[in-house]
């Protein structure tokens, strides 16, 4: 569905209609991005005629004003999660008119990470659009003098078919408004059947935007009198500065002034780094004069960081004994017995997530109160993280969300928002911080670099009569509270405790192990690191028992059963959300290893010399997804891969087209962690800085075709954002094994081959 | 005193002539069309048309565009969309978008050199186009659907 018309249609409501105060600052920021409003008079949805929820209002004219409250980083939320309401609502979805909210905590959470958008929020939506329907149909029924329950909706009309009646919402929207909102228990949903979007799905709200260069992302703020900055950061965490160079970045075209920024206190949370920062007229002339300031630095307490040195701490720490998290039977008994014992060490490195638009932020400080535009996943911790470092009161900062370009949970943290509003009261002028790519590899907020141990024991058919898997990692925990050592029971319930193999004598453990760079979320986080050496150990098993690795995958996993992983570890959360709607259910685990074997022609192709298939299979943010790839390995090596066929169960899905991308988009993904992915350490700074240092998988290294098949489910919704990155890794590196009989233990590849 | 065409539009600039074209459109123009996505050539965000064939923007220094037409994302088509958008509009393909402009741009300058491009040359001409949320299939099918259209 395009919706070209309909963006037509926006900008001629924007110009025509709205004049006045801080929406027309906006408007001019981002001529095709509709947004709610910061003043009084609040959304366009409230101040439609008809506005039951603070989703949705409904004007005279039949205009309905959808509320996007989560952040588009290219997962489709902004779209999916107001179509959910667009169809209770019978709505038309082409005279609906999405709105992006500013932060508000009327909303509820606008997080927008942990694959949860739906999850989360469709029942909320379905609540609000049947509670609009009852009142148009109310309405309706009212004005012709009929029982309610004689009439029904259809596309944006309510119609009477006894008497041939029919009304338009617009028509009815004033009447409705007069009535009492109804009740919970006096909705009726529309019934599977009757779904216009859902399931069926929609393109991009915004998708003709994005194709012609008119969509609003945070690098396109603009606002008058503006001007530029760029932030020259300690290189290592905890630094501070000594000395700089005031005069000499003055020299440049363009630069107005340096302005120093305070280092954090520790732990260091959302807070900017600190450093210094350099005011010009253009983007370009702020990166000129950060390279004259010729900083001295204080390196701190961190400056002894190392990669290759931890690495070595971590892979000790993960043969030691280490936390339980997870506890069945008795493997320790069952290894004192002997026999056929298994080992393998895994190890993942720090990631960083790239963005193709890096940290950038545009604000506005004036009057004590902040006005903030950014690319965020989170404008509700944006506008925390600035009242704590302004000193002032949450609600003096509005935070408005642009388009994200990319967010991958970079854009949960809002230290660069903050550096824009420190530098705005500072200059006394609005300040747009635009980080360098450069700045964005060096100070990101690292996926924790990772080391596994992994042991089991073998029955005479070579099934694990027990199994021990340790994983050792600097927590996310650790961003804050000071002196985590140990990872927390969410991160270690992403694919560690939560293992559903069905083996009788099972122990998880943890190591303890200390940050010294910022760690934080990063798409799918610990469940990379942990599918890669959980998956990658159970092929490995495969192998020394001979045996077929599909078949024993599917051993693995055992008959169909729920398992309650809290029994055996009584700190497990299972993503937040409760056992009994969402159990871990190896039925349709194992159905989903089913389906991709069987599209991949799994055993049944003739594959060439140096080709092979690998399968992984992974339940993350509740939804289950097995990956068969298929790899040809040359003489040198170099690894291509012409075929994945990726099966998903994610329960009931909103928008299927959408979520097809979103499991292409994982494997590309996971290809790049698989390739190339590592950020290191020496003296404490990061090493890498760009794209020819920091690769990430380009056209002719992603997968040539990535299939999908959505497993059919009227189960909860569960989350499709992340879900496709943590089988990949290890079902790659299967698959090289199944072609060349290497074993990867180590990413990235480049590294593995460079010290082979 | 530089002068150039922007988008059929005579423009004059007494700037550092050092300045990268991509920051003369974006902060100077409010062409915000053009991403940043590198600063040095590597992730194609920055495509633009320099007499009608693709080039990075932020490694082309104000300097050298003297006498230049340049076209972005804006003007890419008079009229409507053009036939590489309306393919990218039917194959789905932004997830973010970011990047898109300058896929959408560097995939024009391949069709209008090669009109049926083969796998390999859409490769060799796409590879140095970075999409972080991996759209890169969709791309493909969407420059070979649009192959051979008038353009």
């Amino acid at each position: 569905m395009s919706n070209h018309i309909l963006n037509v249609s926006r900008r001629g409501f924007l110009q025509g209609v709205v004049s006045t105060g801080a929406l027309v600052l906006s408007v001019r920021l981002f001529p095709d991005l509709l947004w709610a409003d910061e003043t009084a008079s609040g959304t366009h949805a409230d101040r439609a005629v008809l506005h039951p929820s603070a989703f949705v209002g409904i004007d005279t004219d039949g205009t309905v004003y959808l509320v996007a409250h989560r952040s588009e980083m290219g997962t489709g939320s902004r779209t999916a999660v107001p179509l959910v309401l667009a169809d209770e609502l019978d709505a038309d979805w082409k005279r609906v008119k999405l709105e992006q909210a500013i932060g508000d905590p009327r909303y509820g959470s606008q997080d927008t990470d942990g694959s949860h958008s739906i999850r989360e929020f469709y029942p909320v939506m379905r609540e609000a659009g049947a509670t609009a329907r009852l009142m148009l149909i109310r309405a309706a029924a009212q004005q012709w003098g009929v029982p309610a329950s004689e009439c029904e909706s259809d596309l944006h009309v309510i119609v009477h078919r006894a008497s041939n009646r029919k009304a338009g919402y617009g028509e009815l929207a004033s009447a409705a408004a007069a009535l009492p909102v109804p009740k919970k228990d006096e909705l009726r949903f529309k019934p599977k059947s009757a779904w216009r979007y859902v399931s069926k799905g929609a393109s991009s709200y915004d998708l003709v935007d994005l194709c012609t260069g008119k969509a609003g992302f945070g690098m396109d703020a603009r606002l008058d009198g503006m001007v530029y900055a760029s932030v020259e950061h300690p290189p290592v965490l905890g630094g501070k500065v000594k000395s700089y160079d005031q005069k000499a970045p003055l020299q440049v075209k363009g630069v107005k002034q340096t302005i120093p920024i305070k280092p954090f206190t520790p732990p260091h949370h959302f807070q900017p780094l600190g450093g210094v920062a350099v005011i010009a007229d253009n983007t370009w002339a702020a990166f000129q004069g950060r390279k004259k300031l010729n900083v001295a630095w204080d390196h701190g307490a961190n400056a002894g960081y190392d990669s290759e040195q931890y690495k070595k701490e971590l892979q000790e720490t993960a043969r030691k004994p280490g936390k339980v998290a997870r506890n069945l039977g008795d493997v320790d008994a069952v290894f004192a017995k002997g026999g056929r014992i298994v080992e393998a060490d895994y190890y993942v490195p720090h990631l960083a997530h790239a963005t193709m638009e890096p940290p950038v932020a545009l604000a506005d400080f004036r009057n004590g109160k902040v006005t903030v535009w950014a690319p965020t996943q989170n404008p509700q911790a944006v506008q925390e993280t600035i009242a704590s470092e302004l000193g002032i009161p949450k609600e003096n900062v509005t935070c408005y969300v642009s388009l994200l370009g990319g967010g991958f949970g970079r854009k949960s943290k809002p230290d660069y928002a903050a550096e824009a509003a420190i530098l705005s009261k500072a200059v006394g002028r609005p300040v747009k911080v635009v980080w360098s790519r450069e700045d964005d590899i060096k100070f990101g907020y690292y996926h924790a670099v990772a080391a596994m141990y992994l042991k089991a024991a073998l029955n005479e058919k070579g099934k694990p009569t027990a199994w021990l898997q340790r994983s050792v990692f600097p927590s996310i925990g650790s961003t804050f509270k000071l002196n985590t050592m140990y990872g927390s029971a969410g991160e270690l319930g992403l694919g560690w405790t939560d293992l559903p193999f069905d083996i009788p004598n099972h122990r998880v453990e943890n190591g303890a192990a200390e940050n010294h760079v910022r760690i934080g979320w990063f798409r799918s986080v610990a469940n990379i690191y942990h599918a890669f050496a959980a998956q990658s150990f159970a092929n490995e098993l495969a192998h020394s028992a001979g045996r077929d690795s599909l078949e024993y995958l599917l051993e693995l996993i055992g008959p169909s059963r729920i398992v309650d992983v809290k029994a055996s570890a009584p700190e497990y959360e299972n993503y937040g959300a409760p056992p009994a709607a969402y159990p871990l259910d190896t039925a349709r685990m194992r159905r989903v290893v089913e389906l991709a074997a069987e599209k991949a022609g799994w055993g049944k192709r003739n594959l060439g010399k140096g080709s092979g298939l690998g399968i992984a299979v992974h339940r993350s943010f509740l939804t289950y997804v097995a990956t068969v790839v298929e790899v040809e390995v040359g003489d040198q090596g170099e690894v291509k891969i012409p075929s994945v066929h990726t099966a998903v169960d994610a329960g009931m899905v909103v928008n299927p087209e959408a979520t097809r991308a979103q499991f292409e988009g994982a494997a590309v993904f996971g290809t790049s962690i698989v390739r190339s992915g590592a950020i290191t350490a020496k003296n404490g700074a990061i090493e890498q800085s760009n794209f020819h240092d920091y690769p990430v998988a380009r056209m002719n290294e992603a997968p040539y075709k990535t299939n999908v098949y959505i497993v059919d489910s009227d189960a909860p919704p569960a989350g499709v954002g992340e879900p496709g990155v943590p089988p990949f890794a290890p079902a790659v590196c299967n698959a090289i094994f199944a072609a060349t009989g290497r074993r990867i233990r180590e990413l990235p590849l480049a590294k593995a081959a460079a010290s082979a | 005193m530089i002068q150039l065409n922007v988008n059929g539009v005579e423009r004059s600039f007494d700037g550092d002539p050092d300045l990268p074209l991509l920051w003369y459109l974006r902060d100077v123009l409010g062409l915000t069309g053009t991403k940043f996505g590198c600063g040095m050539a590597l992730c194609g965000a920055c495509t633009v048309h320099q007499d009608g064939k693709a080039i990075r923007s932020c490694m082309t220094s104000m300097s050298t565009v003297a006498g230049k037409e340049i076209t972005t994302i804006e003007a890419i088509s008079k009229d409507g969309l053009h036939p590489v958008q309306q393919k990218w509009i039917e194959f789905n393909v932004p997830q973010c978008g970011y990047c898109q402009s300058g896929q959408i741009m560097q995939a024009i300058s391949l069709l209008k050199e090669k009109p049926k491009p083969s796998d390999q040359d859409i490769e060799g001409s796409m590879s140095g186009n970075i999409c972080r949320c991996g759209t890169y299939q969709r791309i493909r099918a969407a420059i070979k659907a649009a192959a051979g259209e008038d353009l």
